[in-house]
């Protein structure tokens, strides 16, 4: 049974995704080790920021409430954002970010390429636009992790230590949501449990050829669908929302 | 009555409006602008469709296409959004495409095949015209461009991604 809020749901899950990687890439502004990866961060997490406005807008307008992707964005609470923890992890360093980009961006390009057969016309719009867009992200991740994975010992060493670290995470991506499985039966959304095996079939051979191991890891508890984060979400939310709550209803 | 000149004369007036990032460039050069007709309530509609998602012109566009039709005695034009059909490179003009290249811009090759990425073989340099360039950064100073150099005359120079 495909009801509107419902839609609304499965839009604010990938909004918030692509609303919290962003927020996270962002942050590498100035930071990152050279000019231009400061620009191609930056640049990408514009994409994700433009696919998170016309999700949460969408997700306003099906759930009936009148929310507005502002709304959404800056007065929800941590329990009631739906985002995979993988996107709100504080990452210590650059070959960690890579290791995380190179994940999510492969679950998102996946995601979204079969999400354009969407039966519902605003999700399948969405996806047809940002399935191009994340397809160059997944790219550019995947250049910098053979640079990185097939440099020197230590980035070699960094980069390997750069997927232990976000390894764990990557399980949630997979895991059977109730939300995302009845709409797939309905041919609007895609069942994300599904998209695994096309994940790790793009994954295998870029990590090998970037001589790095796959990594061993035991999954993490997970939870993000349900509004269960990491300690660390908290403090983003703060940085992200701090100046729409000290002056509501500013505009610029 | 609004009649079929009436929408032509919109069309033309919306298709000269400037890309506010690539001046060179008008939205009817860009591909953007997809249409211009009637709404269910009778007012004109001008329908575009943004570049990239995150394209920040996007509202800076809608605007100016309002004030342009507004100065041309249309004042009640609204402007719709559409992401769908998506938004290709294959849609910028054979003007646009030279503009592009006068204004010191590469402009894009076209797509081959279905693949995710797709790549040109060879980006040529708008200054001199050589073949032999390489790429600085995949992501250059806006959304829709990349940064190469030229290996011939040592320039630097923006190229249009193909997308």
């Amino acid at each position: 049974m495909i009801t509107q809020p419902a839609i609304a749901g499965y839009a604010l899950q990938l909004g918030d995704d692509a609303l919290i990687m962003a927020q996270r890439l962002s942050e590498w502004i100035s930071r990152a080790p050279e000019l231009e990866e400061d620009v191609a961060l930056a640049n990408i997490a514009l994409d994700l920021l433009g696919q998170a406005r016309s999700l949460l807008s969408y997700a306003g307008a099906m759930a009936g409430h009148g929310h507005s992707e502002d709304d959404l964005a800056y007065f929800r609470d941590e329990r009631d954002f739906t985002n995979l923890q993988i996107t709100e992890l504080a990452l210590a360093g650059f070959g960690e970010e890579t290791a995380r980009l190179l994940a999510f961006s492969s679950y998102q390009a996946e995601l979204y390429q079969r999400l354009r057969d969407s039966r519902d016309e605003t999700l399948a719009a969405v996806a047809a636009r940002a399935a191009k867009e994340v397809a160059y992200h997944r790219d550019h991740a995947t250049q910098w992790v053979l640079r990185l994975g097939d440099g020197t010992e230590e980035s070699h060493r960094r980069m390997q230590a750069g997927l232990a670290r976000v390894w764990p995470y990557t399980a949630e991506m997979f895991r059977a949501d109730p939300l995302g499985q009845a709409l797939a039966a309905e041919g609007v959304a895609v069942d994300a449990a599904q998209l695994h095996p096309a994940w790790a079939g793009y994954l295998g051979p870029v990590l090998s050829e970037a001589t790095l191991a796959w990594p061993e890891t035991v999954a993490a508890p997970g939870g993000g669908r349900q509004g269960v984060h990491t300690e660390q979400f908290g403090h983003l939310l703060a940085e992200m929302q701090y100046l729409a709550r000290c002056h509501p209803g500013a505009r610029w | 009555m609004t009649g079929p000149a009436e929408l032509a004369g919109v069309r033309a007036v919306a298709g000269q409006v400037p890309d506010p990032e690539i001046p060179v460039l008008t939205i009817a050069d860009l591909g953007i602008l997809r249409d211009v007709d009637l709404s269910a309530d009778g007012r004109i509609q001008v329908t575009i469709t943004p570049t990239y998602s995150g394209c920040p012109a996007t509202d800076t566009i809608s605007r100016d296409i309002a004030a342009a039709c507004a100065r041309h005695g249309w004042p009640d034009v609204t402007v719709r959004i559409v992401l769908s059909p998506a938004w290709t490179t294959d849609w910028l003009t054979d003007a646009g495409k030279r503009k592009l290249r006068e204004f010191g811009t590469a402009p894009p090759a076209r797509r081959g095949g279905p693949g995710p990425v797709p790549v040109p073989l060879s980006v040529r340099c708008p200054r001199c015209g050589s073949p032999d360039t390489r790429e600085v950064s995949r992501f250059g100073s806006t959304a829709c461009k990349a940064l190469y150099a030229c290996t011939s005359c040592q320039e630097h120079f923006d190229y249009f991604k193909a997308f």
